[in-house]
């Protein structure tokens, strides 16, 4: 702990020349179906500045999850606040419209969130970083826990957009392409009656399903109510605190996969899992915990160089230098992380059911596309 | 009795005041503020489409946005397949070249506004507004489910288009294309509204029995004169998603149809001008009061309510004097 | 394709189109008695969702949250009319849809800033969370079944207003004959009030209901306001006969067509093609029926007298 403090100590002196002028635009989602997403990345990362004292410029913009409003925010962001650094986008059809127009044009984009596949293989780029994963890591590791459980037949299903195609990609190339059923439903669609009907009338042994945000709640609430009893599982996005929050009980013994657990033992975590309870007064997601490592690695690289000097601070970046909450973090050479993807389970906890850590699905996970990279 | 020297002196007001603030602000260095000004002129650019079936026809169109959105697409797929060097529908290859993609736009929205028309304009009222705005929502779950072409999420566009001895890039050569077509198309307006058709289609929106007497049917009238607003508005679209670097299903989205009436209303509708002014203001106050509030959404309502309930016959209604309509 | 799941997505059909109804019979009374397209019929079936889901929050009964929904959507409806619609039954269609696209613009943006933009979740009441087996072995959610029972109900009480009392056959002269109702000695202000606020109210009771099932969010209302047009177009505008069998035939094609188009292109085409081509059809689909029907009948199934 008294180890951590002076680092940050250290960054904050070395940072504090480098952060005089630089600008950071944050255009992320706080409106609509997917809002608690895009509050927990701007929390988490705000969190991290007041922590680190950085007077760095933080312009925040909603895009309501609209690709055309992302795009002509990032636009008015660039050509008009003229940020050094963008971030903030939580999904992967909005990151689609922002970042490659942003990266050509020389600015730095960070994501916090949302990691398409089409960004990390030959279209990478070495303005781009991706602080959180590549969209297909949690389902992959999900494929390969359900398969080591012998789960025969799941029922899998996704929202139809870049990340719901990653997702179910990702899924299948860990379980095998033997699955009960496969439906793309559309993205924010809040009535699934159809698909749980379609599911029931199958021979699926278990569920599979990427709902992140409102979709999840609405899904597993109507699924809960249906009288299926079939075992869900999913990525952590389907079931984090704020979804469990609103389902309740629905959610009991589900397992789901996550980078990252609010009960993972590092000093790193145990201090932002404290101070964002006593600050915002709730427990942080693993959203909150990408915006928080997403500032604390601008900063860090704002220690070392000055985003006008864009070779040097792209250097400063691809070294994720910086403690992550996750514990071990590094980029591999598409500038996606390379980390271990855990298990948690949903147990009872206080007035709402929680996620508790229970293993490590796969250790050390490189996205599958690296090697398309030619970075 | 509409003072027309007056409304010609505002016009060129309004005129100038484009290229004025598109100057301006490439003297300061503002990128940003150019591409807005030309922002405002493509908008402007789909309401003097939409303004040709409105005012001058009384077709109280609701689905515009079909044919925003159908010229942003041709632009966005004909920069897609040059991007990548594939071939739509695996015959034609993509091209930057505007020409030929304004072509695209012109004649896909023709075909689309043949179709819709062809049905809606058998009815009348209400009945028009309704389908009009179903036939939009029908385009845009088409674009939704166009999955070759982003679907939901859009389809970016790395390349703006290009015109033979320009560098589009550069934002205020842009602006001065846009800017161009504006102008081209205004004149051309002020020749369709002046001719043989214009006077048939102001008394088609008038008194259509009296039409039918004279022994013109008015259905083909109001036909064509729902094809070339639908084109207008197309070439807009086109633009637009040059503009932006992106389109997508929004484009098509009512609200979008809902903004080009907007804007039009907001002008003066069924004058010439009334759309330049319209956008002008509608720009404004989006650039105004959205900076003030992240709820300006709510002021332009009131705005636009104002508006509707006690300043008819919109800004140049105020400023030029009661136009001939209504 | 199996007996159970046919029946289970026909019922989710007919459950859209239930709630379709209860849209559409206010937006078509309106525009048959008063003359009047109003666009923020969407907004008002959010103000029920909200006051539903505030009220349920507060005081733990969703009859409560659900009677203080309606009531609220009412007087909405008849402050809405008061201020600002009794000014536009003389003006133009174009008028008409300006202002209330603008009243949608202010009312959305006014529950965003009052209720922030982040959706309410509101619970199915305990009385009906669970399913029930149906005949045939179909399974099907309890809470589905009510909307259905209520919708149905609401249907047949507004068939016998209309054709057994006062009200009714002011509502029915004032369809046929506007300047007549005024000579009969009715005032027609008050009437106008009442059925804005009736239409609003039956909004409002959708928005409610719906808001338990799915979430509570500013814009909910639209993609069902739309969708409630198709219904008046097909069914013809003015009708409440029309309302109900068009807002039954846009629920069940709709479902339907989502569901059985993929597995019909799967018959011909690989799956993911079939998919795509399946499901872009299917969300089309109402609209193709809604411009074969109007090729043939451009007043819609039912034309009102009007």
């Amino acid at each position: 702990m008294k180890k951590l403090m002076g680092a940050a100590t250290a960054a904050l002196i070395a940072a504090s020349a480098a952060q005089a002028d630089t600008k950071i635009g944050m255009i992320t989602t706080l409106s609509g179906g997917g809002s608690h997403l895009g509050t927990d990345v701007r929390d988490g990362f705000m969190l991290a500045m007041e922590q680190a004292g950085s007077d760095v410029e933080v312009i925040i913009r909603d895009d309501a999850r609209k690709p055309d409003v992302a795009k002509s925010l990032a636009d008015e962001l660039v050509q008009k606040d003229k940020v050094d650094i963008l971030t903030g986008i939580i999904w992967s059809n909005l990151a689609m419209a922002v970042v490659p127009g942003v990266t050509a044009g020389g600015t730095f984009y960070l994501s916090p969130n949302a990691g398409p596949s089409a960004l990390a293989g030959k279209n990478c780029h070495e303005n781009y970083f991706n602080v959180a994963w590549q969209n297909n890591n949690l389902h992959e590791a999900m494929g390969a826990y359900m398969k080591a459980e012998g789960i025969k037949k799941p029922f899998i299903l996704a929202p139809n957009y870049p990340a719901g195609t990653d997702a179910l990609t990702g899924f299948k190339s860990r379980f095998g392409d033997d699955v009960a059923g496969e439906i793309y439903t559309k993205l924010g669609q809040e009535d699934y009656a159809a698909e749980i009907s379609q599911i029931r009338a199958s021979d699926a042994d278990s569920i599979f399903f990427f709902l992140p945000a409102g979709m999840g709640i609405a899904f597993t609430k109507q699924y809960a109510a249906s009288g299926a009893e079939l075992p869900l599982y999913g990525p952590a996005f389907s079931f984090d605190e704020i979804i469990l929050g609103a389902v309740g009980d629905a959610a009991l013994g589900v397992k789901n996969s996550s980078q990252w657990a609010y009960d993972l033992d590092n000093p790193a975590n145990a201090a932002f899992v404290d101070s964002f309870r006593a600050k915002y007064d709730r427990t942080p997601t693993l959203y909150a915990s990408q915006g928080f490592d997403t500032a604390n690695l601008i900063l860090s690289a704002l220690g070392k160089a000055d985003p006008s000097d864009k070779d040097a601070f792209r250097a400063a970046l691809k070294e994720a230098d910086f403690d992550s909450v996750r514990g071990d973090f590094a980029f591999g050479n598409n500038n996606h992380p390379i980390q271990d993807i855990y298990i948690r389970e949903v147990v009872a906890g206080e007035g709402k059911p929680t996620n508790k850590l229970v293993g490590v699905a796969i250790e050390d996970l490189q996205d599958a596309y690296a090697a398309e990279c030619k970075l | 009795m509409p003072d027309l020297s007056r409304e010609t002196l505002v016009n060129a007001v309004l005129l100038l005041l484009l290229p004025a603030a598109a100057l301006t602000a490439l003297a300061l260095g503002e990128t940003f503020y150019i591409n807005l000004v030309s922002r405002i002129a493509i908008v402007a650019l789909a309401g003097v489409g939409l303004n040709l079936a409105l005012g001058a026809g009384g077709l109280v169109s609701f689905g515009h946005a079909a044919f925003f959105g159908v010229g942003g697409y041709a632009a966005g797929i004909a920069a897609h397949h040059a991007f990548d060097m594939s071939l739509f529908l695996g015959l034609l290859p993509g091209t930057v070249w505007m020409p030929v993609i304004w072509m695209t736009a012109l004649l896909s929205a023709a075909l689309l506004a043949l179709g819709i028309g062809a049905i809606s304009l058998r009815t009348r009222g209400v009945y028009f507004i309704m389908i009009t705005l179903a036939f939009a929502q029908m385009t845009y779950y088409f674009a939704i489910s166009l999955t070759p072409y982003g679907g939901e999420d859009g389809l970016p566009i790395y390349l703006r288009n290009q015109m033979p001895g320009m560098n589009t890039n550069d934002p205020i050569q842009f602006f001065a294309l846009v800017f161009g077509v504006l102008l081209l198309t205004l004149w051309a307006m002020s020749r369709v509204t002046g001719s043989r058709f214009g006077a048939a289609l102001d008394m088609a929106r008038l008194n259509d029995v009296r039409l039918a007497s004279s022994g013109i049917s008015p259905f083909p009238v109001r036909l064509t004169a729902f094809v070339i607003s639908a084109m207008v508005t197309a070439l807009a679209g086109a633009l637009f998603a040059d503009l932006n670097g992106f389109v997508g299903p929004s484009m098509l989205s009512w609200h979008r149809s809902g903004e080009i009436m907007v804007i039009v209303i907001l002008g003066g509708v069924g004058r010439l001008f009334g759309p330049v002014a319209g956008a002008i203001l509608f720009i404004l106050l989006e650039v105004l009061l959205g900076g003030w509030t992240d709820f300006w959404q709510f002021w332009l309502g009131l705005v636009l309510l104002g508006a509707v309930l006690f300043a008819r016959g919109g800004l140049l209604g105020l400023l030029a004097g009661r136009a001939r309509h209504d | 394709m199996t007996l159970p799941l046919f029946i289970e997505q026909l019922l989710n059909g007919v459950q859209l189109g239930v709630t379709l109804f209860l849209m559409a019979s206010g937006l078509t009374l309106v525009f048959g008695v008063m003359g009047l397209i109003n666009l923020a019929h969407g907004s008002l079936y959010m103000i029920g969702a909200f006051t539903c889901a505030t009220v349920t929050g507060s005081t733990g009964s969703f009859a409560l949250g659900l009677g203080a929904g309606v009531i609220a959507a009412a007087l909405a409806g008849a402050l809405i009319e008061w201020s600002v619609m009794r000014r536009l039954y003389a003006r133009d269609h174009l008028d008409q849809v300006l202002a209330t696209f603008a009243l949608i613009l202010i009312i959305s943006e006014g529950t965003r800033y009052l209720f922030g933009g982040a959706p309410l979740w509101l619970d199915v009441p305990d009385a009906l969370s669970g399913a029930v087996a149906l005949p045939g072995g179909a399974v099907y959610p309890l809470y589905r079944l009510a909307i259905i029972g209520v919708g149905l109900l609401v249907a047949l009480g507004l068939f016998l207003l209309i054709a057994r009392t006062r009200l009714g056959m002011q509502i029915r002269a004032g369809e046929s004959d506007r300047e007549m109702i005024a000579a009969l000695g009715v005032n027609i202000a008050s009437l106008y009030t009442i059925v804005f606020a009736l239409g609003a109210g039956l909004a409002g009771l959708a928005g409610a209901m719906v808001g338990a099932l799915q979430s509570v969010r500013v814009g909910m209302g639209e993609p069902v306001l739309i969708l409630a047009f198709v219904v008046i177009v097909i069914g013809g505008i003015g009708s409440i006969r029309g309302a109900l069998v068009g807002a039954v035939l846009v629920g069940v094609t709709d479902t339907l067509g989502r569901i059985f188009l993929p597995e019909l292109f799967g018959l011909v085409l690989p799956p993911s093609e079939a998919t795509t081509v399946g499901a872009s059809l299917g969300s089309m689909l109402i609209y193709l029926v809604m411009a074969v029907i109007l090729a043939i009948r451009p007043q819609g199934l039912f034309p009102a007298n009007a």
